[in-house]
């Protein structure tokens, strides 16, 4: 698999460690949200058979996050973004 | 049809004319007192047991393909019950136990051979966790043996015993482990079960469930509507598709675990060897094929194949274990979707809806537990009650803080 790296272009999957589902970005807050919301946050997952967001992390290169969309099905990758982009789109500070 | 030496004997002499189709193809009926969702090896076994032990009748099996066609077809044929955790061994010895008599159980030959199987040590670290797992294990009723360096240099002399990085230092070895052959495994439950009454529904693909005031009433299918009073799900890579049809999320994600077949080779290999430093196992097949395999792939995956870089890591892991390999030839190779838990363990367990069982996250160690997962998911369908070996397979584990971690990773499916 090649990721198109927003910032250094396409790159080869081996280059990145992943995490997992995207949605790993939006943690519950530790000092109102209950222990079912963590619970689901830490343990839970919707495994999508088709379109996946995920976190990639650059470890062998800028180490930057990526948010990647990606066909779990057939492994095309349809979308690549900077994780701190979507972070501040969803309204972080950083 | 009974199978027996005689038998053979007899259909060699009249021209083998008397051989029959050994499971019928059934139309689906209306409703169901049971249905399996999953026809691969743990939904068939659960219908065989239901059937065979429990004593269950109107049970069908629906198969989105064909019967034996996931993942009991595509792994790497392992059995063994060397686990350490408490949740853990008593559940894969009894699954050993159970392979032991299977073949008379079901009278088909699966072809179960105990060849041994050793984890190699390459640290003093790592020869104290392999004696504290061989404990665990002869704790539970298994057999566990630590080797030497010269016992298994007697065994496999041309292994590389002095590889810089991993020296060989000896092995936990359990004598009563080894393989399956794994396809005879569906088709001897699937014989089973349909002798027994059972509807093997193929091509039959599950699209929803019906679900009112918290009870299910049946699934929707490819083929239909069919009622049920209880529905189990055994469909590995697939669970967290299937489970959503009832409003779902799981603590799983897919993975592609791949596997690989060398060209036929002389038989050099006796038994199963893991080498675990390199992410890399090994056995022998009875056609002479080395039969090897390494770590998923490691991304979210329902593609049933994997990509290159894994390929070439568990090359350089056979060829730093066995340098003997460098010169076969790759025949074939091929990729299962596990079902990862969040610690490395399965579940077999009720869920929120009343008349809905959930039996899954097997990783990438499903196939041994065959006889087992069949056993207690019947036990728990038929009871309403954990078997007593899987008491800790459950849903809320996660949330109560009673994780099964073996290998002590944590909620990182792509790790364990």
């Amino acid at each position: 698999m090649i990721i198109n790296h927003p910032i250094l272009g396409p790159r080869d999957a081996q280059e990145f460690v992943y995490l997992g589902d995207a949605s790993l970005m939006s943690r519950p807050d530790g000092m109102t949200a209950g222990i079912e919301a963590f619970h689901d946050y830490l343990y839970n997952r919707d495994n999508p058979a088709g379109a996946h967001r995920e976190l990639w992390y650059h470890e062998q290169g800028d180490r930057s996050w990526l948010v990647v969309t990606r066909n779990t099905v057939t492994h095309e990758i349809l979308k690549v973004e900077m994780a701190r982009d979507v972070a501040r789109a969803g309204g972080r500070s950083k | 049809m009974r199978y027996s030496g005689f038998r053979v004997i007899a259909e060699a002499l009249t021209g083998h004319k008397g051989w029959k189709p050994i499971w019928r193809d059934p139309a689906p009926q209306a409703s169901y007192d049971y249905i399996i969702v999953g026809g691969g090896g743990h939904g068939l076994a659960t219908a065989y047991y239901l059937a065979k032990e429990f004593k269950q009748a109107r049970i069908a099996v629906l198969e989105k393909g064909y019967l034996g066609g996931g993942n009991v077809g595509r792994n790497t044929t392992i059995i063994r019950s060397n686990y350490l955790l408490e949740g853990n061994e008593p559940f894969y010895e009894f699954s050993l136990k159970l392979w032991e008599g299977l073949e008379q159980d079901f009278n088909y030959n699966a072809m179960v051979s105990q060849r041994g199987i050793i984890n190699l040590i390459h640290t003093d670290a790592q020869r104290d966790a392999f004696t504290r797992r061989g404990n665990g294990m002869i704790l539970n009723g298994a057999d566990a043996e630590m080797l030497n360096r010269d016992q298994v240099r007697a065994m496999y002399p041309f292994l590389n015993f002095d590889n810089a990085r991993f020296p060989i230092k000896g092995a936990l070895m359990q004598r009563r482990g080894g393989t399956v052959r794994h396809d005879a495994v569906a088709w001897g439950y699937a014989r089973g079960a349909d002798m027994r009454g059972v509807d093997l529904i193929q091509n039959c693909e599950v699209t929803g469930m019906r679900i009112e005031n918290g009870r299910i009433l049946g699934v929707e299918t490819s083929r239909g509507f069919i009622g049920a009073k209880k529905v189990g799900v055994a469909v590995a890579g697939s669970s967290s598709e299937v489970m959503a049809h009832a409003g779902m999320r799981l603590p799983i994600e897919s993975h592609v675990l791949q596997a690989f077949v060398s060209e036929g080779l002389k038989p050099f290999i006796d038994g199963v060897m893991t080498f675990g430093a390199g992410h890399f196992y090994v056995s022998q097949s009875d056609k002479g094929g080395l039969v090897f395999g390494g770590d998923i792939d490691g991304y979210n995956s329902y593609a049933q194949r994997g990509n290159l870089p894994v390929i070439e890591d568990v090359a350089e892991g056979g060829m730093a274990l066995m340098p003997a390999i460098g010169r076969a030839r790759l025949l074939r190779t091929w990729g299962g979707i596990m079902d990862m838990s969040m610690d490395g363990s399965p579940i077999i367990d009720k869920t929120h809806i009343e008349g809905l069982y959930f039996n899954g996250g097997w990783c990438y160690g499903g196939f041994k537990a065959t006889p087992a997962s069949g056993w207690c998911f019947a036990h728990l369908l038929a009871k309403d009650e954990p078997h007593k070996t899987a008491t800790a397979y459950r849903f809320d584990r996660f949330l109560k803080g009673l994780m099964i971690d073996e290998k002590g990773q944590g909620a990182q499916p792509n790790l364990h």
